[in-house]
């Protein structure tokens, strides 16, 4: 070893030392694991057989959904439930048998537990039974020997204290379906449910919150000894709308009976602060699922509970649509106020005939008047003169047949015709469909949700978009503000003229709907009737005579519409109404908007945040 | 002068270099990652999507650069190995500043969408400085005290920073890794005993210094059924695991335990005990002798090399793997204090894998090139 130097040699030296170290460390490791797996084994077996951590995550309480002043619209109770943990038992159909003798199960109820049982990892608690009563937890906990796997707990269910009345606006919640769980793991919690519909639906994202989980010590039963750990999930947040719910239990109680909707707008920032439709559901029907003979009835009954006619029934807009004529008249230079055109009680273009409302017709008009009677001749020439295309822009301008911003799913965009549309469906526009989309009728589809928007950028002049949702968790919203929304984009000259029509029509002698009128002064409502029809005059009825619609049976009988603000001289609220059916504006649509104004106006919901107090507080000072 | 001819050459070409490196070596790796793969498939429930296949995706990475490091000449890693050093300090002080927070401590960086550990990189890099350091000394300057202060202050300034961090488990690693490269360099044995008497003096200075969890971890340690739901609930749990195995296992995804969800680390710190559940202790066994023999493996390629570089390379690597090893396994075991050391390449965690294999790297680079001229041989 003539190379080797000192240094080499103890290198040497020591790394063999080093190398035995380690090799009698790892030797010692590998006794005490034979001292732990061989000798206590059996003793290690016993506690890992009755001494189980299983950890579970918990359903966070969903938000709320409240009024505009804290009423709770959809909550949360109290579930009993049982569910079967699969791995702790080791006879399921045993265990299943015996629980349906308590608590019977259907034949299709104990598929579905199979069926889950197989998608999931064996000691994820699988739902076997929600709702049950008092007396059938107290059975189950008491055969608890005969149930290994089965455990009761309890968990929330949704609920909506003001069922029917709200439905179409809260929506409602159900199971998610199983594609949904494949998509996201996370929603396979025992008793979550996701948001179908409505606003449960919109803001589901807030809603939901976050899972917590718990640890839990449980013996071979499956019985939980303690529990170990809990991080509780972050609850969802409250979402508090624009709604006011004892204004809309008003608007829903004027509608009665007939199949109708209407819908209470604050003017100056589209607030929504009742919308009725009629007849409606309960949503709490999907809490447990719906079985097949409630859904037979909802898709038989001809009055559609499950449409909400305030956003997605569409209807011609009828003489209501005049407005928005007249405006585009006057915006694109083509006619102004003082122009006068006779009516004669019909209207000549090439062979055909079109008819005013008024047998005899009504003289000689200005816009003003035209408006104030309705007119229908006065708006046949209006809109011959200023084409369709100019109309549709108009309309969509005061949000008529074109997509809201509603928070809302389901609401529909209804729809103006264009030239281009009419080509686009292979045939040339034709003159006649000019004259009758000048009274809002023909292809023109509006909502009752896009009239009273109408109505309110009317009555301000503002782009307003309506909308639902005021503050999620405490932050309140954009667009809560007049000022966070623009100008419309419409003259005040022209705009003044619509207004002033629109007065005429209720507070004039001779206008059109008188009986909307309101005694007080300062409460001057503006309104517009319309009245749409869904079934074509025939010459021979009309030359008959004694036609009258109302003697037609229901289902062909004309719509009949309301449009109107108030006060007159500084709006705070636009109603529409539409009555299914309900034959004429200023007999059916008229009153029932002209209540629902006059009782907003006394409650005043957007005039007042929290408390009435304040607002008493304001009044006499 | 047969083996003069070969250790006179200076260098030699990229093919011959590949068959120098030791496939034998490299095969063991591969089987330990393989274990890992069925552990980590097992923990997640028979899944590989969960750790597994991401689990292989690293090794894959890390074998690579394993390779290319092997290539790259030992003289110019020795050239190398102060700077290392250097960075790895800076590292380690940036991570006092800016480093992320987990579990209540400081220690890793982001760098680029890239986790690092700091302290990682600071065992490896500290192995390279001291291995330079002892490298051109002569058995007579290492018996000279003065010589031996710089290389015990590069040992203490990196300990001291991850001890800041807090991370105790690794700070002793690093302490021991130091004084082993001491000891193989072949600093006197009677300094060893002076430095090991003040120990138990400053063991109960460090333990006043110690942050509750760490001190609530040495209390349980001494006694686990002290608090059985608390702090002593990982050791108990994981001995239930490993002792309800038995000699034989309960069979692959058969263990109870692990898929109860019992541990929170069970694909991290804690993934021995599912091989131990499921494989038994005769699995156990196994894994221990494959890893006794990735570590014995290290020490032949330091005894093999002709320089003094290579060979504290070779060491400081094979006791740095070593340490690891012994420490997760006494750790699932309760026999030592819980202090987050991963298994290597069996446990699930990128950074960690990634600078064992760079080590591994290092050492087939000594293998590669254990017969090079370097300076003061022998």
């Amino acid at each position: 070893m003539k190379t080797e130097t000192p240094r080499t040699g103890v290198f040497t030296r020591r790394a063999l030392l080093m190398m035995g170290g380690q090799v009698v460390l790892l030797g010692t490791l590998a006794a005490r694991l034979y001292q732990v797996q061989v000798v206590d084994g059996a003793r290690y077996a016993t506690l890992a057989e009755e001494n189980r951590i299983s950890a579970r995550l918990i359903a966070p309480p969903r938000g709320r959904i409240l009024d505009r002043f804290g009423t709770v619209i959809a909550g949360n109770k109290l579930n009993w439930r049982a569910l079967l943990i699969a791995e702790q038992t080791s006879d399921m159909t045993a265990t299943l048998g015996n629980f349906s003798r308590i608590v019977s199960l259907a034949d299709y109820e104990r598929a579905r537990i199979e069926r889950e049982v197989r998608r999931h990892r064996r000691f994820i608690p699988i739902m076997v039974r929600e709702f049950l009563t008092w007396d059938e937890m107290a059975a189950i906990e008491v055969n608890a020997p005969d149930l290994p796997g089965i455990l009761v707990d309890v968990g929330t269910s949704r609920m909506y204290p003001y069922g029917e009345q709200l439905a179409h606006i809260a929506g409602y919640v159900a199971p998610p379906s199983e594609d949904d769980v494949a998509e996201d793991p996370g929603l396979a919690l025992p008793g979550l449910r996701v948001g179908r519909a409505g606003l449960e639906k919109q803001h589901e994202p807030e809603l939901r919150g976050t899972a917590g989980a718990v640890q839990l010590e449980v013996n071979a039963l499956g019985r939980v000894i303690r529990e170990l750990d809990r991080q509780e999930g972050v609850p969802g947040e409250d979402v508090r709308l624009t709604i006011d719910v004892s204004l809309q239990q008003a608007v829903l109680d004027r509608l009665g009976d007939e199949s109708a909707s209407a819908v209470v707008l604050d003017c100056r920032n589209g607030e929504v602060l009742a919308m009725g439709t009629n007849p409606s559901f309960d949503p709490s029907l999907f809490n447990a699922g719906v079985s097949q003979a409630q859904w037979a009835a909802w898709a038989q009954n001809k009055h559609t509970p499950l449409l909400n006619r305030a956003t997605a029934g569409v209807y011609a807009p009828g003489s209501t649509f005049k407005m928005a004529v007249a405006s585009a008249a006057l915006e694109s230079g083509v006619m102004s106020p003082g122009d006068r055109v006779t009516c004669p009680g019909f209207f000549d273009l090439g062979n055909a005939r079109f008819h005013c409302w008024r047998k005899g017709g009504h003289g000689t008009l200005d816009m003003r008047g035209a408006l104030k009677n309705s007119c229908d001749v006065y708006f046949y020439e209006t809109a011959r003169r200023v084409g369709i295309d100019r109309i549709a822009a108009m309309a969509h301008r005061f949000g008529l047949g074109t997509e809201l911003q509603i928070d809302l799913p389901g609401a529909r965009p209804g729809f103006i015709p264009t030239r281009e549309w009419r080509l686009g469906h292979g045939k040339a526009w034709a003159p006649g469909d000019t004259v009758v989309a000048g009274i809002g009728q023909g292809y023109i589809q509006v909502t009752p949700l896009q009239l009273a928007t109408y109505a309110a950028r009317i009555a301000t002049g503002r782009k307003v978009e309506p909308h639902l949702t005021r503050k999620l968790g405490t932050v309140l919203q954009p667009g809560s503000l007049p000022t966070d929304w623009p100008n419309l984009g419409v003259s005040d000259r022209s705009l003044h003229l619509l207004r002033d029509g629109m007065w005429a029509v209720v507070n004039e002698a001779g206008g059109t709907a008188p009986v909307a009128r309101l005694p007080d002064p300062r409460w001057q409502l503006a309104g517009k009737t319309g009245s749409s029809q869904v079934h074509r005059v025939s010459r021979e009825q009309r030359e008959q005579g004694n036609f009258d619609s109302a003697k037609l049976p229901w289902e062909l009988r004309p719509h009949a519409l309301f449009v109107c603000y108030a006060p007159y001289d500084a709006p705070r609220y636009a109603v529409s109404v539409v009555v299914e059916h309900g034959n004429a504006g200023a007999a059916a649509a008229a009153p029932i908007a002209r209540d629902i104004m006059k009782d907003t106006l006394q409650r005043d919901p957007g005039g007042r945040d929290e408390p009435t107090a304040a607002r008493v507080a304001q009044r006499d000072s | 002068m047969r083996e003069g001819r070969i250790w006179r050459e200076t260098s030699f070409d990229l093919g011959a270099k590949v068959w120098q490196v030791s496939w034998i070596y490299v095969l063991l790796l591969c089987a330990l990652a393989a274990v890992g793969y069925a552990a980590l498939y097992s923990a997640a429930g028979g899944a590989p999507e969960t750790y597994a296949s991401r689990h292989v995706l690293r090794f894959a990475t890390g074998l690579v650069l394993m390779i290319g490091i092997a290539l790259v000449d030992i003289r110019f890693i020795a050239r190398l190995s102060w700077p290392a050093y250097l960075i790895a300090l800076v590292l380690l002080v940036a991570v006092m500043q800016f480093g992320h927070m987990g579990k209540g401590a400081q220690r890793w960086l982001e760098l680029g969408g890239l986790q690092l550990q700091p302290s990682e990189l600071m065992k490896i890099t500290l192995v390279l400085a001291l291995a330079s350091w002892f490298h051109r000394a002569s058995w007579e300057r290492i018996g000279n005290p003065l010589f031996l202060i710089p290389p015990v202050i590069a040992v203490l300034l990196p300990v001291g920073l991850i001890v800041k961090q807090p991370n105790l488990g690794t700070a002793v690693i690093t302490a021991i890794l130091g004084v082993a490269m001491f000891f193989a360099a072949g600093v006197r044995w009677w300094k060893f005993v002076l430095i090991a008497l003040p120990v138990p003096f400053a063991a109960q200075l460090a333990y006043s210094q110690l942050h509750d969890y760490q001190r609530a971890r040495i209390d349980t340690f001494f006694n686990p059924e002290s608090d059985p739901l608390g702090a002593g609930y990982n050791i108990i749990q994981s001995k239930i695991a490993l002792g309800s195995g038995g000699m034989w296992g309960k069979g692959f995804l058969q263990g109870t335990q692990g898929h109860l969800d019992f541990l929170p680390e069970k694909q991290t710190d804690f993934i021995f005990t599912t091989i131990g559940e499921e494989f038994g202790f005769v699995g156990s066994v196994a894994l221990m002798a494959l890893l006794g023999l990735i570590v014995l493996g290290g020490m032949l390629i330091a005894l093999r090399c002709r320089h003094q570089y290579g060979r504290l390379v070779a060491f400081g690597i094979a006791t740095n793997f070593f340490l690891y090893v012994a420490v997760n396994i006494a750790m699932v075991m309760g026999a030592i204090p819980v202090g987050g050391v991963p298994l290597p390449l069996v446990s699930h965690g990128g950074s960690a894998m990634i600078m064992v294999m760079v080590g591994f790297g290092l050492l087939m680079s000594v293998h590669v090139h254990r017969n090079v001229a370097f300076g003061n041989e022998g």
